[in-house]
C-alpha cells in the first residue's frame, strides 16, 4: 500500500513542472493564437541556464536565485523571439507558426550542444530539500514534496494574476476576443509580448525546477512538448485548470502505466487521451475551437489537371531521370533512390495537407510503420520482397486506419498536435518493446532480393513506384473523392449542407495518405537494409511538412519538387556541417517568414503575372513540369 | 385515402438556452410550390428556428416532417438527401474551387460518387453543372474563382448549389442580406420564378419587405419565439399586432411604388 502511495506521490510531484510548461503553452496559445513547439525548447534553455547559475552562485540564495534568475533570462529571450519572429508571422496560417517555432528548435538544439556539450550534466540538489523523507519503509524525496506543493500555488498564484490584476482582466479579455480588445485601445503588441514572456517565463522555471530531480540534457525539449501537448489535448488549449488537471492525470498515469505495462507505459496515457477525444473533442476544461484561419491567400490559382504538353514534359522529365544510371555512380543513384522515396512520403502529405487540410505533424508515424512492417515481413516471416512491398504498407494503412479515426474528430492545431502525439506514441513502442521492435538497435540485415540489389536496379525500381504513387494521388486529386475532400478542407457547413460525410471523408484521405507513407517507408527499409525508431521520429515528420512547404503548399505539384530539391540539400547538407539542425532550423524559418508560397507557387505567380501583362498570353508554365525524380 | 401530407409540417417546436426561450410551440406547414416568407423582429427566434428545419440545431421538443416523413434532428446531410437545399445568410462555398467546380461538388454527392477515387471530376456532370449556373444568371463565370466573385453572385452561386439535387423544399437564410437593392429584387424574383417551375417549396427569412410583399405568397411572423400571425401578404400587412411589433405604424409598404420592379 504504501508503495502505491509513494508512486502516486512521485506522480503528483512530476506534474509540477509538466503544469508549468503546459499552462505557459496555454496562456499563450489564449491569446496569441500561437502553438509555441519552442516551448520544449524555452524549457530546456531554463534547465541549462539554471544549472549553470547554480553552479556558479553558492549557498540556499544563490541556488533559488539561480532558479529565478534562469527562468527570467529566459523569459527575455522569449521577449526578442517574439518581437524579432512571432510578430512577423500572427497573420500567418496556423501550420506556419507552428513551423517556424519548430525552426526555431531544431536551432536550439544545436546551439544547446554548443555551448553545454553533448553529455548529460547532472545538477545540484535543493538546499533545504536534499533528503528523503521515511513513509512506511519508502522513500519520499523531500524535493518531491516541494514540487507538489508548488504546483497548487503557481495555480494559485495565475488564478489571482488573471483575476484581479488589470493586465489578467485585458489577458482574458484578448482571448475572448482580440479584435475587440485592440478596438478599445489597447496596444496588442504589448500585450502580447508580455503574454509570450510570461508563458516562456513558466516553461523555463519548470525546466529550472526539474534540475534536482533529473539531468539536463539536449534532447529533453522533444520530451517535454509531446507530453505537453498530450496534457493541453486532454485538458483543453487555453484552459489553465485544464492544464493542472491534465497534468496530474497524465503523470499519474505515467507513474502507474509502469506498474501495469512496463514496457510500453505510454499506451496508457493514449487510451485516456482516446476517450476523452471522444466523449469531449476539445478537452475537458475545452472551448470548442473557432473555425481555423484558412490557409494563406484564397485567391489561389484554381487547381487543373496538367494539359496534355504538360503530361508529355513530365514524361519527360521521368525518361530523363530514368536514364541516371548510365552516367552516374553508385553513391548518386542511393541518393537518386533516397530522393525517390521521399517524393512518395512528400506527396502522401500533401494529399492530406493540401488537398484535405489536415495538417500532419506525425506523419513518420505511417512511413516508420511501413518500414517496420517489411522488417517484420522480411525478417521474421522470411517473405519473398515483392509480397513483402505489397504487404509491409499496410501496416502503415493500419496505423492510419486507428490514429486517423481519432485524429478527424478535430481540426486545425489540434489536430497538428495529436497527430504529433500519435506519431510519438508509436515511436515509443518502436523504443520500448524491445523484444519485437529491437529498440535503439533497430532491426538489421532487411536486403532487397537479387533483382533488385543493384544501386541502379534498386533506383529503377524506387523511381518507378515513386512515379505510380504520384500519378495516383494526383489523379485523385481531380477525382470525385479529391473534390469532395478539397470541399471538406473549404468549407465544412456548406459540404455538410450538400450530403458529404466530411469525418469519413477525412478519414478515408488520412488512411490512403498513410499507406502511401507506407510504401515509402517500405522501399526506405531495403534502401537502408535497416529500420530503426528514427524511421518514425519527430524530424522525419517535420522534414515531410518543409518538403511540402517548400514546393508550395497550396499547389497540386508542389510536394515534388519541395521533395527533390528539399531532400538533395539536406543530404549535401550533411555532408558539409555537423550543425545540420542549426541551418535546417534557419531555413525553415526564412521559408516561413520571407517565401510562404514555396518554389512552385512563386513561379505559378510570375507565370500569373507574365499571362496578365503582354495580351497573347503563354501558357507556358502556369503549372512547372511535374517529374517523379 | 387521406390526404397527401404537406410537403413540410412543422409541429410545436420548442428550443430554448437555459432560461430563455428562444423558440416556443412552432406549428406551421407549406406547400409544394409554395413560398413562404418568415419575418419577424430581430432576436425573435428565426434563425433558431431555421436551423432546427434541416438538423443543423435539435429542437428540444416538436416535429418537423417532409412529407410525411420524421426529419427531427436529423443530420444536415441526411435531410439533404431526403431533397432539402440551404442557402446560409453568410454565403458558405468553396473558396479555392471555381465556381462550376462548387456545383459539380454538389452534384458528385448528389450521384452518391463521394468515394469515387479514379472517376475524372473536372468532366463529372460538367453539362448539367452548366445549366443549373445558367438557370441561376451565372453562366459566363463557371470557370471563374468562387473566391473572386461579388457578394450577389456567391448568393446566386448558392441558389445553383443547392438546387443539385434537384429539391423538393428551397430553406433559404435572409438570401438577400448584404445585396444591393437591384439584386435583392432580382435575386427572389429568380428564385420565385424556379420554384413556381419546378414546384419546389421556399421558405425564406427576411428583412427587406418589399421582397417580402413581392414575392411571398404566405407569411408567418415570429416575436419572441412564438408565432403571431400567418396569411397573406395583405392579411399581414394589415394586422395590427404585427404593425405594432415589427412593421412599425404609420408606414406604408407597397412593392410596386418601387422605381425599376414594377412587373
Amino acid at each position: 500500500m504504501a508503495f502505491y502511495v509513494v508512486q502516486f506521490l512521485t506522480g503528483l510531484a512530476s506534474a509540477a513542472s509538466l503544469f508549468l510548461v503546459a499552462s505557459g503553452l496555454s496562456i499563450i496559445f489564449g491569446v496569441t493564437r500561437i502553438v509555441n513547439f519552442a516551448h520544449g525548447a524555452f524549457y530546456m534553455i531554463g534547465a541549462y541556464i539554471a544549472f549553470t547559475l547554480t553552479e556558479r552562485l553558492s549557498g540556499a540564495f544563490g541556488f533559488w536565485g539561480s532558479i529565478v534568475l534562469a527562468a527570467l533570462a529566459v523569459a527575455m529571450i522569449g521577449i526578442i523571439v517574439e518581437m524579432v519572429l512571432l510578430r512577423r508571422i500572427y497573420h500567418a496560417p496556423e501550420l506556419f507558426q507552428l513551423l517556424a517555432t519548430f525552426g526555431l528548435t531544431l536551432m536550439v538544439e544545436d546551439l544547446v550542444v554548443l555551448v553545454w556539450g553533448p553529455d548529460d550534466l547532472v545538477g545540484r540538489r535543493a538546499p533545504g530539500f536534499k533528503g528523503a523523507i521515511d513513509f512506511f519503509g519508502q522513500n519520499i524525496p523531500s524535493y518531491d514534496l516541494f514540487l507538489i506543493v508548488l504546483g497548487p500555488v503557481v495555480l494559485g498564484i495565475l488564478w489571482l494574476l488573471f483575476q484581479r490584476t488589470r493586465w489578467g482582466v485585458l489577458v482574458r479579455a484578448a482571448t475572448q476576443d482580440r479584435d475587440m480588445v485592440a478596438a478599445l485601445g489597447v496596444n496588442q503588441k504589448w500585450l502580447f509580448t508580455s503574454v509570450f514572456a510570461v508563458g516562456v517565463f513558466l516553461a523555463a522555471l519548470g525546466g529550472a525546477l526539474q534540475i534536482p530531480r533529473d539531468a539536463v540534457h539536449h534532447a529533453m525539449d522533444l520530451r517535454i512538448i509531446v507530453e505537453v501537448f498530450v496534457v493541453v489535448v486532454i485538458g483543453g488549449l487555453g484552459s489553465i485548470i485544464g492544464a493542472f488537471v491534465a497534468a496530474v492525470l497524465v503523470s499519474e498515469l505515467n507513474a502507474f502505466g509502469i506498474l501495469i505495462f512496463p514496457k510500453i507505459s505510454i499506451i496508457l496515457v493514449f487510451l485516456v487521451m482516446a476517450v476523452v477525444l471522444i466523449v469531449r473533442p476539445w478537452g475537458l476544461f475545452g472551448k470548442p475551437e473557432a473555425p481555423a484561419r484558412k490557409t494563406p491567400g484564397l485567391t489561389v490559382n484554381p487547381w487543373r489537371p496538367l494539359t496534355s504538353n504538360e503530361r508529355l514534359a513530365a514524361l519527360a522529365a521521368l525518361v530523363i531521370a530514368a536514364t541516371l544510371p548510365l552516367f552516374a555512380g553508385n553513391y548518386a543513384l542511393t541518393v537518386g533512390s533516397e530522393i525517390a522515396i521521399f517524393v512518395i512520403f512528400a506527396v502522401s502529405l500533401h494529399f492530406l495537407m493540401s488537398v484535405g487540410g489536415l495538417a500532419s505533424f506525425g506523419h513518420a508515424a505511417y512511413f516508420g510503420l511501413g518500414a517496420y512492417g517489411i522488417a517484420f515481413l522480411a525478417k521474421m516471416a522470411g517473405l519473398p520482397m515483392v509480397v513483402c512491398l505489397l504487404l509491409g504498407p499496410l501496416l502503415g494503412c493500419m496505423g492510419a486506419a486507428v490514429f486517423g479515426f481519432f485524429a478527424v474528430q478535430l481540426s486545425g492545431v489540434y489536430f497538428a498536435m495529436l497527430t504529433l502525439a500519435f506519431a510519438q506514441i508509436v515511436w515509443s513502442i518502436a523504443f520500448q518493446w524491445v523484444s519485437v521492435t529491437g529498440g535503439d538497435n533497430g532491426i538489421l540485415g532487411v536486403w532487397p532480393e537479387k533483382w533488385a540489389a543493384s544501386p541502379s536496379h534498386f533506383y529503377w525500381l524506387a523511381l518507378g513506384v515513386a512515379a505510380l504513387v504520384t500519378i495516383a494521388l494526383r489523379a485523385m486529386v481531380f477525382s470525385p473523392f479529391g473534390y469532395a475532400l478539397r470541399a471538406t478542407r473549404d468549407s465544412l457547413l456548406r459540404s455538410e449542407a450538400i450530403g458529404i460525410d466530411a469525418k469519413r471523408i477525412q478519414w478515408t484521405a488520412f488512411v490512403i495518405a498513410g499507406t502511401t507513407a507506407g510504401i515509402g517507408g517500405a522501399l526506405f527499409a531495403y534502401l537502408k537494409g535497416s529500420v530503426f525508431p528514427d524511421n518514425l521520429g519527430i524530424s522525419l515528420s517535420v522534414d515531410a511538412l518543409v518538403m511540402v512547404l517548400l514546393g508550395g503548399v497550396e499547389t497540386v505539384s508542389g510536394a515534388v519538387i519541395g521533395a527533390i530539391v528539399y531532400k538533395a540539400l539536406n543530404i549535401w547538407l550533411v555532408s558539409q556541417t555537423d550543425l545540420s539542425k542549426l541551418v535546417l532550423g534557419g531555413f525553415i524559418m526564412l521559408i516561413v517568414v520571407v517565401f510562404p508560397k514555396g518554389i512552385v507557387g512563386m513561379l505559378e505567380t510570375l507565370a500569373q503575372r507574365r499571362k496578365k501583362a503582354p495580351p497573347p498570353a503563354s501558357p507556358l508554365l502556369a503549372k512547372p513540369i511535374e517529374s517523379a525524380e | 385515402m387521406s390526404v397527401a401530407p404537406p410537403l413540410l409540417a412543422v409541429e410545436g417546436l420548442s428550443k430554448s438556452y437555459g432560461g430563455i426561450h428562444a423558440v416556443r410551440g412552432v406549428s406551421f406547414s407549406l406547400r409544394a410550390g409554395e413560398i413562404l416568407a418568415l419575418i419577424g423582429p430581430n432576436g425573435a427566434g428565426k434563425s433558431t428556428c431555421f436551423d432546427m428545419l434541416n438538423g443543423q440545431n435539435k429542437p428540444d421538443t416538436g416535429h418537423v416532417r417532409l412529407l410525411g416523413e420524421e426529419i427531427t434532428a436529423r443530420k444536415p446531410r441526411d435531410v439533404w438527401r431526403l431533397g432539402v437545399g440551404r442557402t446560409f445568410q453568410i454565403t458558405a462555398t468553396f473558396a479555392t474551387m471555381t465556381v462550376r467546380e462548387n456545383v459539380q461538388v454538389a452534384l458528385i454527392s448528389h450521384g452518391r460518387q463521394l468515394f469515387n477515387l479514379f472517376g475524372s471530376a473536372p468532366k463529372f456532370d460538367r453539362d448539367e453543372a452548366g445549366r443549373l449556373l445558367e438557370l441561376v444568371g451565372m453562366g459566363g463565370y463557371a470557370d471563374r474563382p468562387c473566391g473572386e466573385l461579388a457578394y450577389g453572385d456567391l448568393k446566386r452561386l448558392e441558389l445553383a448549389v443547392a438546387l443539385a439535387n434537384q429539391p423538393k423544399l428551397l430553406l433559404m437564410d435572409e438570401p438577400t442580406a448584404g445585396m444591393a437593392p437591384r439584386e435583392r429584387v432580382d435575386l427572389m424574383r429568380l428564385t420565385a420564378q424556379i420554384a413556381r417551375e419546378k414546384s419546389i417549396g421556399v421558405l425564406f427569412t427576411e428583412h427587406d419587405m418589399d421582397v417580402v410583399f413581392e414575392h411571398a405568397d404566405r407569411i408567418i411572423v415570429l416575436n419572441r419565439g412564438t408565432l403571431i400571425a400567418e396569411g397573406s401578404p395583405a392579411e399581414v400587412r394589415g394586422n395590427p399586432q404585427v404593425q405594432a411589433v415589427y412593421l412599425g405604424e404609420g408606414l406604408v409598404y407597397d412593392a410596386r411604388h418601387r422605381e425599376g420592379t414594377s412587373a
